[in-house]
């Protein structure tokens, strides 16, 4: 034993006291909620009070539930399917709008905000302190049918009846979506972008590169770790998302994987239901929240 | 004049060039539009909601004149008077409050704790707290929801679920922040406490805690701030309209025929995170004085 053993015992022993509380609190507020879920999943449904029944023994595990939902994706009863396919493609279109603007406003703010740099950031940071519900209510008032939109549509006499906004318009739900997410894209692809070193871009320009190809060829290739981060960070929310889609639209017609959970929930005798649809979208996205907790951890070793 | 860094947008002379040729370092009109039509479409119909929780009339689109009715002057129907309004608000603050008040201490126990024991079990631990700031958070919530309703839990819905909820999905934040300045610090502050003879607690309480002050308000902010926020765990883990928060309020009645006092009850809100933000921006500026630059904007974005 040497001298310094009994204080690194003790240094470990205040980390252990320390560390157990959090994870204890984890471990019962976070994985037995996710355990009960797939309990549910893999559960029965009581064949008289239609109530659900859990297994809680994994050799109690039915694959009922999963076969009820994947039974319901394609042919006649298929009304899952169409539900899966519109959550892809409105995500996909909305991760994409939100690239399409978050990455040249990352890039401005980074590389040529200049003095107003601190105010610009102000003001791009400044969604994330209003409240994701009031930035949905802004634009139930403007697109509602006596909302602004309408009124200036129909002062100008461009359109003769208010325009139906919020009933089932794809476009409304998807740059509803756009619009409450890109935030959360900006902040990781401006942190990316501002580390590039401006003499990085110098010396590509004095090589000869023109703008477009400086871009390509330096800021494009070491964006991509920001530009993978804030993808992750909206798609994930997104996958989940059904207020957006209830505020905006309110219509089966556009609704996605999150609207098909909530009302599954809101009805008792469809738990099981509500148990596989989130544990398909816990599967559905287990890939990005792998890798993301991968790089976190990875840049964690590295500090 | 390639090499010029940043150059001022004068510095183009007006030579005869090649149209194609518009100077490598003008400045960029197009982004510069991009953003700025970003942030007036950002935020140009949120100052308009606020706006209108200032009309006179009952319209939240034809302005009626300026009027402090749906705060506090109309007798029935505005937030000082509409009870279920001004619960709500008070609900939410309350749930931001006790949500802070857990949270916090919870995450940086953990995180320093973290910091101290190595192996499987920390490990796991860390990875079950990041998958909990990944995870969509209607997983969360609705496994929750079946676990107080199935199990025999202590508590029932209501204010005690929605902290429990809350706390949890909450805590990444602190444990996050508090990590990352941590790794600033490095051990030879505590180190050097320790050669000076001071107890592994004591070193960690007298040296390690008021350097990590600014990282704990940074965190204390964000969490209070996003639990004002919240709206999926607050909805599924409330019992009854004695447990609604505002963004339940708003996301019940925003698609019926609300008056301009739900935007009025939006706009308090508002202004509570920003004066939280105010209020935290001058604690971190505080205690952070004599260390480097600790909580920069972005932190308190919730960049992580």
């Amino acid at each position: 034993m040497s001298g310094t053993a009994p204080r690194d015992r003790r240094r470990g022993l205040l980390g252990v006291a320390l560390t157990l509380p959090g994870a204890v609190w984890l471990a019962v507020f976070f994985l037995v909620p996710l355990y009960v879920v797939v309990s549910i999943s893999t559960g029965t449904v009581d064949p008289v009070f239609r109530s659900v029944v859990p297994a809680w023994n994994p050799r109690d595990w039915s694959g009922d539930q999963f076969g009820y939902v994947l039974s319901r994706l394609t042919g006649p009863d298929g009304f899952f399917g169409p539900v899966m396919v519109r959550t892809v493609v409105y995500v996909l279109l909305a991760v994409a709008g939100c690239l399409a603007v978050a990455y040249p406003v990352a890039w401005f703010v980074a590389r040529h905000s200049g003095r107003r740099r601190g105010l610009v950031l102000a003001l791009i940071v400044a969604p994330f302190w209003i409240s994701y519900m009031m930035r949905m209510l802004a634009w139930v008032n403007l697109l509602a049918d006596d909302g602004l939109v309408n009124r200036l549509l129909g002062g100008a006499g461009l359109v003769a009846d208010p325009v139906t906004f919020l009933s089932g318009r794809p476009t409304t739900v998807v740059l509803g979506l756009v619009y409450g997410y890109v935030p959360y894209m900006i902040l990781p692809m401006y942190a990316a972008l501002d580390r590039i070193s401006p003499a990085l871009l110098e010396a590509a320009r004095d090589l000869g590169a023109g703008r477009f190809e400086t871009f390509r060829r330096v800021v494009l290739p070491m964006s991509v770790p920001g530009v993978l981060a804030g993808l992750v960070l909206v798609a994930l929310p997104m996958t989940g998302d059904y207020f957006t889609n209830d505020l905006l639209s309110a219509s089966p017609s556009t609704a996605m994987l999150g609207n098909l959970i909530n009302t599954s929930v809101a009805n008792p005798s469809q738990a099981g239901q509500a148990g596989a649809l989130v544990l398909v979208l816990v599967l559905a996205m287990a890939v990005p929240m792998l890798l993301y907790v991968r790089s976190s951890v990875r840049s964690d070793l590295a500090s | 004049m390639t090499a010029l860094p940043q150059a001022p947008p004068v510095a183009t002379p007006p030579v005869a060039r090649g149209r194609s040729w518009r100077g490598p370092w003008r400045p960029p009109y197009v982004l510069a539009a991009v953003t700025v039509g970003y942030l007036v479409w950002s935020l140009a119909p949120v100052l308009l909601a606020v706006l209108f929780s200032f009309n006179s009339g009952r319209s939240r689109s034809a302005w009626q004149g300026f009027s402090m009715r749906w705060y506090y002057a109309d007798p029935t129907l505005s937030v000082l008077h509409d009870e279920s309004l001004r619960r709500a608000l008070t609900h939410t603050l309350t749930l931001g409050l006790l949500t802070t008040l857990v949270a916090v201490p919870l995450g940086v126990a953990f995180a320093l704790g973290l910091d101290r024991w190595h192996g499987r079990l920390p490990a796991s631990a860390n990875f079950t707290m990041l998958l909990s700031f990944v995870i969509p958070e209607i997983v969360l919530a609705v496994g929750l929801f079946y676990m107080i309703t199935l199990l025999a839990t202590p508590f029932v819905l209501g204010t005690t679920a929605q902290v429990v909820g809350l706390v949890t999905f909450q805590l990444s934040y602190p444990v996050v922040i508090v990590r990352a300045r941590l790794a600033t610090i490095g051990p030879q502050y505590e180190e050097a406490a320790r050669d000076l003879g001071a107890s592994a607690f004591g070193a960690m309480r007298r040296v390690l805690l008021p350097m990590l002050m600014p990282a704990i308000f940074t965190s204390a902010v964000l969490v209070f701030a996003d639990v004002l926020d919240d709206f999926v765990i607050v909805r599924y883990l409330s019992s009854d309209a004695f447990t609604e928060t505002t963004s339940i309020k708003i996301y019940n009645t925003a698609r019926g025929a609300p008056t301009p006092a739900l935007n009025a009850v939006a706009t308090l809100m508002l202004v509570a995170s920003f004066v939280v933000v105010l209020l935290g921006w001058l604690a971190v500026k505080r205690f952070g004085r004599g260390q480097e630059e600790p909580g920069s904007l972005g932190a308190f974005a919730g960049q992580v």
